[in-house]
């Protein structure tokens, strides 16, 4: 376990570095920043040569990567145009994209797992085809109609809950989270589904059942538990997209997050902010994997990491 | 705040479960006379000499005054801080403070305060986007010069001469100087902006109505009244909030469950509802921007002259009304000139200078681009931005408008770039090769604004390159003029070069809009677009 855990942080190493590399060149492909700080007045040439010579941009691109992957390393992801530090930003930003992912894997966990393990139960049954219509809806409406209709309704019409996010907390992200997490339910219900149709009829469970265990501990520890891998790889993968990928949400409720500076980074065309954010995205992405992985030792007995 | 508070405690309910919350307390927004305003992040940190569009600038206007002021609804220059602004020729002007203006943190405005503020903003090491303001003054080129390092630390024009007085000498003559003054660039610092520059920073201190209580950066900004505010247009609510929005849709959406007060950028998408949405609580005024399709010179295909009647013939192409009725709804008007009707005809707005040449004439569209020998390159592709604003909606318009006028269905397309920065990037390389969407939202409520900077030979924004010597000399005489009436009509006179050649093809003159709820009374915009939010009253 202790090796395999080390050999796959190794793994890591090529990936980042890859992956970063790839960023700060497409990020450099979009132009120069410069022109994107000074907005619609060109800034006039002796003010733009200095700020280049400022932010580093006079070198050239593979000593600028140095430059910038040597002060990640010592904490210091650079500054953003408008003079805050990006670990500022980040600071600011990632706790509330944290808390909108965790409602979301919740809503996706809770209620998808649950549906799927009920419509997996009574296949064919008119429960079983409902669900199944709902989720092709879900996954057919793009997320920004799902999070603009439900803000008209609950927020305007209805009153129930306030349109926009002010501070972030969780009870402001409930919304904004299932919004988030429609598509990802729908899925993970059709996956739990399937397994759990699939597994009904295997050998352990007919054993589980034969030795006259209770029908709700049969399901639970034995039918459930071993469905869940495809289900935990799904969401593993979701925990990455739904951190990084909440841009469209986050923008209609006004979540000040991950996908909000990403949005701005790009339309500004502030290097800085999108590098770092990507960066730390990826870190993201690699721990989870390895998280998912480790869990399939947890659930199926089966299989042993060396 | 209805339907907010209830549901927060809903909600809480909820999240219990979930894990503690902020529910019930934490920092609230808005209160007894406070009301909430929509806002996005500023690009740049708040120095005045430093911010060159609307979000920074909103908050500088609460928060400083400088030697004039414009007025609200007029857009006249007015003395503020300035007693008198004397001159005899036009070049050396004596400027006296008048007494008694303090900033929030009790320090005395004084002549220093403006100096001190101006050479921080010309001086190349602080890198303030506005310094080329200060480029008429006397030894702009020793601490601001176009390459090379600067040779000295202040501006040899200016000179303190007294507690509240100085003197200012530009290189060359400029009668509406002193007019120019009430643009924020000009504003006073007081002593800690330099002192403890990063503190200042992150809490500006001026001298204006409001002053800043606390300020989350990307998020909210709360300013309150200063009680002891000793200017004529002391602020008649308790306070503002400033609440970052990451969508103008969403901010519009809060309006109408009566979460936020006032949102003052209308998207165009609720242009068609807003009125009943808002029961009238809707502004729609003129503003200083005019939008424009500007031409690349530098591209020899555009610079002949038979490019000329071709661009005039574009022009005659575009059907304007119809174009900013169905698509802006009213919130843009067609242009017949190259200013704003915010400056007013004594100021130099002129309707119907442009002439034919701006009118939908289908038929001698078509002529006048055959007799210039066609569209250079034989089609016309015009290059915007597509991230912002409904560029694109509008930019079709325009060429299926031409495409009509010319019957050639392939004669003219748009050229979308994906962001604002990569646009910009695209003009200073100088790689345009057909008309590109240009718009200017002036500075100062000045016809000089809207002409200099854009088409005088090598000026800051003058991104298509266009030379004339005959603008050019009409622009020099009429700074050097120092009768306003004649210095108008002589810019006017210049305004009509830019005709002649259509310089750029001016499309329609755009309004600022806001919405607001019923808490809140006298809501107006200035010509910049901003609400005059000392003057708005609360519940």
């Amino acid at each position: 376990m202790g090796r395999y855990v080390a050999r796959r942080l190794l793994q890591m190493v090529p990936v980042f570095i890859g992956s970063t590399l790839l960023i700060f060149l497409m990020v450099n492909v979009m132009g120069d920043p410069i022109a994107g700080l000074c907005g619609e007045r060109a800034c006039d040439p002796a003010t733009a040569a200095q700020l280049k010579r400022e932010f580093g941009l006079d070198k050239p691109l593979w000593q600028q990567y140095a430059t910038y992957m040597g002060n990640v390393f010592t904490g210091d992801f650079g500054t953003a145009f408008n003079g805050q530090k990006v670990t500022e930003l980040m600071g600011a930003a990632f706790p509330v994209t944290v808390r909108l992912t965790i409602v979301a894997i919740l809503f996706e966990i809770v209620v998808g797992v649950s549906l799927g393990v009920l419509t997996g139960m009574r296949r064919g049954r008119p429960v079983d085809t409902g669900v199944l219509l709902a989720t092709l809806v879900v996954i057919s409406v793009p997320t920004f109609v799902t999070g603009l209709l439900l803000q008209l309704l609950l927020g305007i019409k209805w009153q129930w809950i306030s349109p926009s996010v002010r501070y972030g907390s969780y009870d402001e992200l409930i919304v904004p989270g299932l919004v988030l997490a429609s598509v990802s339910l729908a899925y993970v219900t059709r996956l739990t589904r399937t397994a759990i149709a699939e597994n009904r009829r295997s050998d352990y469970v007919r054993t589980a059942i034969a030795k006259g265990l209770p029908r709700r501990r049969v399901v639970v520890r034995h039918l459930l538990r071993n469905s869940l891998i495809p289900v935990v790889t799904f969401i593993g993968a979701d925990i990455g997209a739904l951190m990084g990928g909440a841009i469209a949400t986050e923008r209609i409720f006004n979540i000040h997050g991950v996908g909000f500076q990403l949005y701005q980074g790009i339309l500004r065309q502030n290097t800085q902010t999108v590098v770092g954010f990507v960066t730390v995205l990826v870190l993201v992405f690699l721990v989870a994997n390895l998280l998912v992985d480790l869990l399939y030792a947890v659930l199926d007995p089966r299989i042993r990491y060396a | 705040m209805r339907g907010g508070t209830r549901v927060r405690w809903a909600g809480c309910a909820v999240a219990a479960g979930l894990m503690a919350t902020a529910c019930g307390g934490g920092a609230g927004f808005g209160g007894p006379g406070v009301m909430t305003s929509s806002w996005s992040d500023p690009q740049n940190p708040l120095e005045p000499s430093n911010t060159n569009e609307v979000q920074g600038g909103k908050v500088l206007d609460m928060v400083f005054r400088g030697l004039k002021r414009y007025d609200p609804r007029t857009g006249k220059a007015q003395n503020m801080l300035a007693e008198r602004i004397d001159t005899t020729d036009s070049r050396h002007f004596t400027v006296t403070v008048r007494n008694g203006w303090r900033f929030s943190n009790g320090e005395p405005v004084t002549a220093r305060s403006f100096v001190d503020a101006w050479n921080y903003g010309a001086s190349l090491r602080n890198n303030q986007k506005n310094a080329y303001f200060f480029g008429y003054i006397e030894g702009y080129g020793q601490v601001h010069p176009d390459s090379g390092a600067q040779t000295a630390d202040t501006l040899s024009g200016l000179r303190v001469t007294g507690p509240r007085t100085f003197t200012v000498t530009l290189s060359q003559k400029f009668s509406s100087f002193p007019d120019t003054l009430g643009y924020v660039a000009y504003a006073p610092l007081p002593r800690t902006f330099f002192t403890d520059h990063a503190a200042w920073l992150s809490r500006p201190v001026g001298n204006g109505p409001y002053q800043i209580e606390s300020y989350t950066k990307g998020s909210a900004m709360n300013l309150k009244r200063w009680d002891a505010y000793p200017g004529p247009d002391p602020a008649r609510n308790v306070g503002v909030t400033l609440l970052v929005y990451t969508d103008s849709n969403t901010a519009y959406t809060d309006v109408l469950a009566g979460n936020l007060d006032l949102v003052d950028d209308v998207p165009a998408s609720q242009l068609k509802n807003v009125e009943t949405d808002l029961n009238g609580r809707y502004i729609n005024t003129p503003a200083g921007i005019l939008q424009t399709l500007a031409f690349p010179y530098y591209d020899p295909k555009w610079n002949t002259s038979g490019a000329r009647k071709v661009r005039t013939g574009l022009s005659m192409a575009i059907n304007r009304r119809q174009i900013t009725e169905t698509i802006f709804r009213g919130t843009r008007t067609p242009a017949t000139d190259w200013t704003s009707p915010v400056l007013g005809t004594a100021g130099g707005y002129r309707p119907g200078l442009c002439g034919h040449a701006c009118d939908y004439d289908p038929a001698q569209a078509r002529r006048l681009i055959e007799e210039g020998g066609g569209i250079p390159g034989g089609r016309l592709t015009i290059t915007y931005n597509a991230d912002t604003g409904s560029h694109r909606q509008w930019v079709d318009a325009v060429c299926n408008s031409i495409n009509n006028a010319l019957g050639d269905d392939r004669a003219c397309v748009g050229n979308p770039v994906g962001t604002f920065a990569d646009f910009r990037n695209q003009i200073t390389q100088h790689k345009m090769t057909g008309p590109f969407r240009a718009g200017w939202q002036m500075d100062y409520p000045l016809i000089q604004n809207f002409l200099q900077p854009l088409y005088y030979t090598g000026a800051s924004s003058n991104d298509g390159k266009w030379s004339d010597k005959r603008f050019d000399r009409l622009v020099d005489r009429a700074n050097a003029e120092t009768a306003q009436p004649t210095a108008v009509r002589l810019f006017q006179q210049a305004e009509k070069v830019v005709r002649d050649n259509m310089a750029a093809i001016p499309l329609w003159y755009q309004n600022g809009s806001a919405g607001y709820t019923a808490r809140l009374s006298h809501v107006a915009l200035n010509p910049f677009s901003v609400p005059v939010y000392n003057e708005i009253k609360v519940g």
